[in-house]
């Protein structure tokens, strides 16, 4: 089935979600992330979507992420949705998530920061989706799409990942990816069936009881289920990498970048490529886990990067520790919901190559 | 204080081997109502024949090790969450029997709007509430039911309602709520009684909370949110004698936090 539609990308993660069938949604309200509930809630009991059972509209973002939590116990595709500061709120909820290893999606259109900040995109909550964001040694698995397209794809593969793992898993979004209306090709979804036997809380019938907790007052006790899931992050880190790498063969100048901005810099890229210029672009997919030996690669041959988000430099660190001192990164961010234009990311690879050839 | 003594027959309902309980003793203090509550409610799953469709939710607080108790599913809260973790889960899967067991800080203080939206939205679930007037588990600080005046380690020289509020009354507030279906009151603390034979001690509230609980479960069956507020001593950080402790459970806490049924919209005590 394919099917051509127009449609804002929060609308589209929201039927990718329901074709990966979608068990149960817990909402609040915040902008710019309120359309994925309102097409949810639109749908909530129809013919077509008989796997989304629940819809509730909780009182809070904690109450609803916990909702999440409780639904994810009970074996089902459970998802919420929210914009930054309500994920500032989630971030309780999601460490004990990671530590009581639940499937769940959590979906982030970032928004401007910090505090209230404004509605406006931002990619300024990529530490706290990358590095934790909540107490303890865990990792969400961040998965950041670029285009509508992808809003509608990634549901699907984020539910993959959530129940491969047992781990919570974040869509990053922006307020551009969320609003962002854009002609797309509806996925052929083919949900996939998980295993959910040995772990979810169904009542004890049958079987041994299940429990699902992240408390262990022994210490010895507690180091091996934190070892434990150190073990699954770094397995993780080398099965679950996705990027595009678009023209970077050979590439001297590589430009890194994700979600929206990665869109904007491949327009310039191409121009560029266009003109005779040996540059690449570099979007990580997956933000964590974050695709380093890949950054590394690239430093065989790229001499500088330059890296751009909308934030005040955030991703660079990432792409830091990737190169090694390899190569000269430089970034360039907007912020408070502006974009930076092609010209002025072409200014600073211009800069760039200027400081290079001086260096 | 004279009340009636239970029947041997009531009393032997409660020895024995429960099927809801593992093998592990308790880490709850001697004296401690937890203990209580934990075979009351383990008796009420296997007096009901749900066992196996029962799971609850441990909150934090002193309930927070229950998970090694009950001989059944378990899912770990935040702290004041288990309200909104059981109504996601039982959401998903209707036909499970859900509870939570938490204390007047957990429910009270930091998760007042969770408790207060189940009870709104009539979730089916129930929740038990261990009200010591104090925060245990973290070594007795003031919480939401402290009595005016009681000494604990935030309020050293007594609570002053002026600064602080006045205690919260949870079977009252939980009452008021149209969603709420059972709400009832009782004591976990064995009462002082005389006797032919000289002093001893009755089981009356607890046989009273026994069958409290009982309802709350038939409550939840029927669809309903129930909640049963345990009045209960913590005689460690109260800083009394354990049978000092539960004579201040009967003797002043009842006085600020009567007991009884505050509301039973299904005539489940009547049946």
């Amino acid at each position: 089935m394919t099917e051509r539609v127009y449609m804002k990308g929060n609308e589209a993660l929201a039927y990718g979600a329901l074709k990966a069938k979608l068990n149960a949604y817990f909402a609040y309200p915040i902008t710019p992330s309120s359309e994925i509930p309102e097409t949810l809630a639109k749908e909530f009991g129809s013919e077509e979507y008989r796997d989304l059972k629940v819809f509730l509209q909780a009182a809070s973002e904690l109450e609803a992420i916990n909702m999440v939590l409780g639904a994810a116990a009970g074996g089902v595709r459970a998802m919420t949705a929210t914009s930054s500061p309500g994920f500032s709120l989630k971030q309780e909820a999601l460490s004990y998530a990671a530590g009581m290893e639940l499937p769940l999606v959590v979906v982030n259109i970032n928004r401007g920061g910090p505090g209230l900040g404004n509605i406006a995109p931002e990619q300024g909550d990529y530490f706290q989706m990358t590095k934790g964001g909540g107490h303890g040694s865990y990792h969400l698995i961040v998965l950041a799409p670029n285009s509508v397209q992808e809003m509608a794809s990634f549901p699907k593969i984020a539910f993959d990942l959530a129940f491969k793992y047992r781990n919570p898993v974040c869509i990053a979004g922006d307020a551009f990816t969320g609003q962002l209306k854009e002609d797309i090709v509806f996925p052929s979804i083919e949900a996939t069936e998980y295993d959910i036997s040995s772990w979810a809380v169904t009542g004890a019938k049958d079987r041994e009881r299940h429990v699902i907790n992240s408390i262990n007052l022994d210490p010895e006790v507690h180091s091996k289920h934190v070892t434990h899931l150190d073990e699954k992050y770094r397995t993780i880190q080398q099965n679950e990498v996705r990027y595009e790498s678009h023209l970077t063969d050979e590439a001297e100048t590589v430009v890194a970048a994700f979600g929206i901005a990665s869109r904007i810099c491949k327009s310039v890229v191409n121009k560029l490529r266009q003109g005779g210029s040996k540059i690449g672009l570099f979007r990580p997919i997956t933000l964590w886990p974050f695709p380093y030996d890949e950054v590394r690669k690239l430093t065989e041959h790229a001499k500088q990067f330059l890296v751009v988000e909308l934030n005040t430099g955030q991703m660079v660190e990432d792409v830091r520790l990737g190169v090694e001192g390899r190569a000269v990164v430089k970034f360039f961010g907007k912020v408070g919901g502006l974009l930076p234009t092609e010209r002025e990311i072409e200014n600073r690879l211009e800069s760039l190559a200027g400081k290079a050839i001086a260096a | 204080m004279t009340t009636q003594e239970p029947s041997l027959e009531q009393y032997r309902v409660k020895l024995g081997k429960l099927e809801a309980l593992t093998e592990k003793p308790t880490h709850y203090c001697q004296g401690c109502e937890h203990g209580e509550l934990t075979r009351l409610i383990a008796s009420a799953i296997e007096n009901l024949g749900i066992r196996e469709r029962t799971v609850m939710m441990d909150s934090v607080g002193c309930s927070a090790l229950a998970f090694d108790y009950f001989n059944i599913d378990h899912v770990q809260s935040p702290h004041g969450r288990a309200p909104a973790i059981a109504t996601g889960l039982k959401r998903v899967r209707p036909n499970l029997v859900v509870y939570t067991v938490q204390g007047d800080g957990d429910a009270m203080a930091i998760g007042m709007l969770e408790i207060m939206y189940a009870a709104i939205r009539g979730e089916p679930i129930s929740v038990f509430l261990v009200n010591n007037a104090i925060f245990g588990m973290t070594g007795g600080q003031m919480a939401p039911t402290t009595l005016e005046g009681q000494i604990t380690t935030t309020t050293p020289y007594g609570r002053d309602i002026h600064f602080t509020g006045a205690p919260i009354d949870a079977s009252r507030l939980i009452s008021t709520i149209d969603g709420s279906a059972y709400v009832r009151r009782v004591s976990l603390a064995v009462s002082e009684i005389e006797t032919a034979r000289g002093r001893s001690y009755s089981i009356k509230n607890i046989l009273e909370a026994k069958q409290a609980v009982e309802n709350a479960f038939k409550v939840q069956m029927m669809g309903g949110f129930s909640f049963v507020e345990c009045l209960s001593s913590c005689w460690v950080n109260w800083k009394l004698p354990i049978m000092e402790a539960k004579r201040f459970v009967n003797e002043r806490l009842i006085k600020q936090y009567p007991l009884g049924t505050y509301k039973d919209k299904f005539g489940i005590e009547k049946k």
